[in-house]
């Protein structure tokens, strides 16, 4: 190989460079944070189980969003028997009420930016709940 | 070298027969259902949904709005302020404006300073639904045409597509320009086009629509085209008028002159 | 081959350089189209296509236009279009891109483009303009890219292409006509409303395409040492007459139709387009003018002596393809939104950014273009 010890090195500099991130957040502790969004003080359980909600709320909302809009059925029925109605503003931030101090936690956390909150109403604080969408 | 000695005759018999494959299950799928869209096609149990407009009741001719007030401020409908960028679900035209296919005629003295209240006309054969193409807007059972703001790409072929001019485009923002925000239904997002949902939401609650209710004139009535319905009587009573139905698209909102 | 692209002149690299400079300000004009809304162009509720779907519709055409190259060539062994039939498959190439990314800047919601595959819906044409555009952009940097290879390398093309070819020639035709049946479907359109407007899409497509193709080929010969020979130019320019003495019929036929019969609705917009309509008459001037520069052209072609000569020929091929960028861009699109379903008249005038936008697109075409032809000259300067 011709320019053996620069080509090596150059790569050794580059594979430090691109794996920065990995090794200075675990260095620097950063990487023990987890986000932590608010729970609603009235309800202990959401539509389906925390865990459930954690990995799929998004695939839940777009179904939701085909059922109630696209086939005008605007009827959940958990897993656990209990009936919901379809309703963003209505239904989900009924009790997760503040964006702020849910919602963003995480996808700020993350650096995903739904763009639900275009269309959507986020209720003002302290608002009595609301009634159709 | 190629031996691919193909002589003019068999290679037009081969060209009308690819034609022909190609164009089969298009032309079928054309002509075989109007929609692609939603799940719910066929006849519907209650009927059909259609609003007829008493045009002497309405007093839109003295200034009144308070339909047109009403559905856009249930439905966040903004102000934009000029006519390029416009939103309109509800509004009032002329005579003419509505009827333009009645060319030159003498109208009658009564209709000269009519206000006509014009919507989107939840055609029975929509045109706009046909060449979405991406079905972010179909025809539901009961007969409204529905959008689906998620869906839309905002190409605005339906807007060219509407014979009736129902439809608006989102041309920038339009939270900036909504008075008060109403909570309880979303705002539209730039970039999409939207119309009169005929109140779909306030229908799934029992409710009438919006217009229908804030007239104190009942210039407005609203419900199944089935006997023994309102709409029904109103419709079968006297001479009534449809904007352009000589184009087959079956509009569903009926005038009484 | 395609290294070739890095190497080149001091004229190469300075059109490159004020292509990207053009293509550039469209992406800052684009981002602020992204930011704010298409707010930005001068579109309207009663005129909502404007410069966008007119350049796009203008450059299917062109993109079609490819097959008046490769039927003569593949069909009836016109052996003098050997050398100009690659310009014409990477032209086709380059338009196709360019129509395609007019309809993307035109979207409200261009993150969605993906609806249309994931949802598709065979009653919208639309959806089938996609298709055949897509198909038809591969089908030609295909046919364009093996054929090229195949002469780099001294060897004869592959046999499958020849079927390829003359699938696109069937494909070039259907990718106009689906752009066609756009309008012509739409009954709330009476301007569009023609069985007439397919043959006028691809009369003027067979006449604006080859007259761009003549006049890149003889920028060719000017600048890159490629000569196209004389019989094929003569080919062309025959073939551009007689096409823009059929679109020029097309449109007195129309004329004939409307005006003849006096159905209000149908002349309102014919008014509009020739004489103005109610004190808006913005689009006169520029239907005049297009009419105007097509009978010169008309003029020019016919002549053989004019025809002949290389910049006479140059000057009528320009006439022609900015006469029919008139006729099939502003004057289709708008002239249909005028007066509105309800008869009302607005008119409609391209803003800064959707002039920037329109010209980055253009630019980028006009790199793609670039690119591609320059492989082909380093590819034929190779052999010499």
């Amino acid at each position: 190989m011709y320019d053996k010890g620069k080509i090596i090195g150059g790569l050794a500099i580059f594979l430090c460079l691109a794996s920065f991130p990995v090794w200075y957040m675990a260095a620097s502790g950063k990487a023990d944070y987890r986000p932590n969004p608010v729970l609603p003080a009235s309800e202990n359980q959401c539509v389906e189980s925390a865990q459930y909600m954690r990995e799929y709320h998004m695939q839940l909302m777009q179904q939701w969003r085909d059922q109630s809009v696209r086939q005008g059925d605007s009827v959940y029925i958990s897993s656990d028997n209990r009936t919901f109605d379809i309703n963003l503003t209505g239904t989900c931030l009924k009790c997760h009420s503040s964006k702020t101090d849910f919602c963003d936690r995480c996808h700020n956390y993350t650096g995903t930016a739904p763009n639900c909150w275009d269309c959507h109403n986020v209720p003002p604080l302290n608002a009595p709940p609301q009634g159709t969408q | 070298m190629s031996n691919m000695n193909i002589d003019r005759r068999s290679f037009l018999k081969l060209t009308a027969l690819g034609l022909v494959a190609l164009a089969a299950k298009p032309a079928l799928d054309l002509i075989s259902k109007p929609s692609a869209a939603s799940a719910l096609n066929g006849p519907a149990p209650g009927g059909r949904l259609v609003m007829v407009v008493n045009l002497n009741a309405c007093t839109s001719p003295d200034g009144c709005i308070d339909c047109i007030a009403a559905c856009h401020r249930v439905h966040n409908v903004p102000d934009i302020g000029n006519r390029k960028e416009d939103i309109r679900w509800l509004w009032d035209v002329s005579y003419d404006q509505a009827f333009p296919d009645q060319e030159d005629r003498f109208v009658a003295e009564p209709l000269h300073d009519r206000r006509v209240l014009v919507l989107c006309n939840h055609c029975d054969n929509p045109p706009c639904v046909k060449v979405c193409p991406t079905q972010a807007t179909w025809r539901r059972d009961d007969g409204i045409v529905m959008m689906d703001y998620h869906r839309c790409i905002g190409c605005r072929y339906c807007m060219a597509a509407c014979p009736y001019g129902s439809r608006s485009f989102n041309w920038r923002d339009p939270r900036p320009y909504i008075k008060t925000v109403d909570n309880s239904y979303p705002t539209r997002t730039k970039g999409v086009v939207e119309k009169c949902n005929f109140c779909q939401e306030r229908l799934a609650e029992g409710l009438q629509p919006a217009c229908v209710e804030a007239c104190s004139n009942g210039a407005l009535t609203f419900g199944y085209l089935k006997p023994g319905t309102e709409v029904y009587k109103l419709i079968s009573s006297q001479f009534n008028l449809r904007r352009k139905d000589e184009l087959g698209t079956r509009p569903q909102v009926y005038y009484l002159p | 081959m395609i290294e070739n692209i890095l190497k080149g002149g001091k004229k190469y690299w300075l059109l490159i350089s004020g292509l990207l400079l053009f293509m550039a300000a469209g992406l800052a004009a684009y981002l602020q189209q992204w930011d704010i809304g298409l707010a930005v162009t001068g579109l309207s509720r009663d005129i909502s296509w404007g410069l966008y779907i007119a350049n796009f519709t203008f450059f299917v055409g062109v993109a079609a236009s490819a097959v008046m190259l490769v039927i003569p060539y593949y069909l009836h062994n016109t052996k003098e279009f050997r050398r100009i039939l690659i310009l014409g498959e990477f032209m086709a190439v380059a338009a196709c891109l360019v129509a395609i990314t007019f309809i993307l800047v035109d979207l409200g919601q261009p993150a969605r483009i993906f609806n249309i595959i994931l949802y598709p819906s065979p009653g919208s044409i639309i959806f089938w303009d996609v298709v055949v555009l897509t198909v038809y952009l591969l089908l030609n940097i295909v046919l364009g890219w093996v054929a090229l290879d195949a002469e780099y390398k001294e060897v004869d093309p592959p046999t499958w292409l020849k079927p390829l070819a003359i699938v696109s020639i069937v494909w070039a035709v259907s990718i106009h006509t689906v752009t066609a049946f756009i309008y012509a479907g739409l009954a709330a359109r009476l301007f569009w409303l023609t069985a007439l407007l397919a043959p006028r899409f691809l009369a003027s497509a067979f006449a604006s395409g080859p007259a761009l193709l003549i006049l890149l080929a003889l920028a060719m010969k000017k600048w890159g040492g490629f000569d196209p020979g004389n019989q094929s130019l003569d080919r062309l320019a025959k073939i551009v007459s007689y096409a823009i003495i059929i679109t020029v019929f097309f449109l007195l036929l129309e004329i004939f139709t409307v005006f003849y019969s006096q159905v209000p609705e149908a002349m309102a917009h014919f008014q509009y387009l020739l004489f103005g309509l109610d004190g808006h008459f913005s689009l006169v001037p520029w239907t005049w003018a297009s009419i105007l520069l097509a009978c010169i052209a008309i003029v020019m072609l016919v002549v053989p002596s004019s025809r002949q000569n290389r910049s006479t020929l140059a000057l009528a091929c320009a006439a022609v393809f900015i006469a029919i960028w008139i006729d099939k861009g502003l004057g289709l699109v708008i002239p249909g939104f005028i007066p509105s379903p309800l008869g009302e008249i607005s008119e409609y005038t391209p803003t800064l950014i959707e002039i920037l936008i329109t010209t980055g697109v253009w630019a980028m075409g006009g790199l793609v273009l670039t690119l591609l032809f320059k492989v082909v000259l380093a590819v034929r300067q190779g052999k010499q």
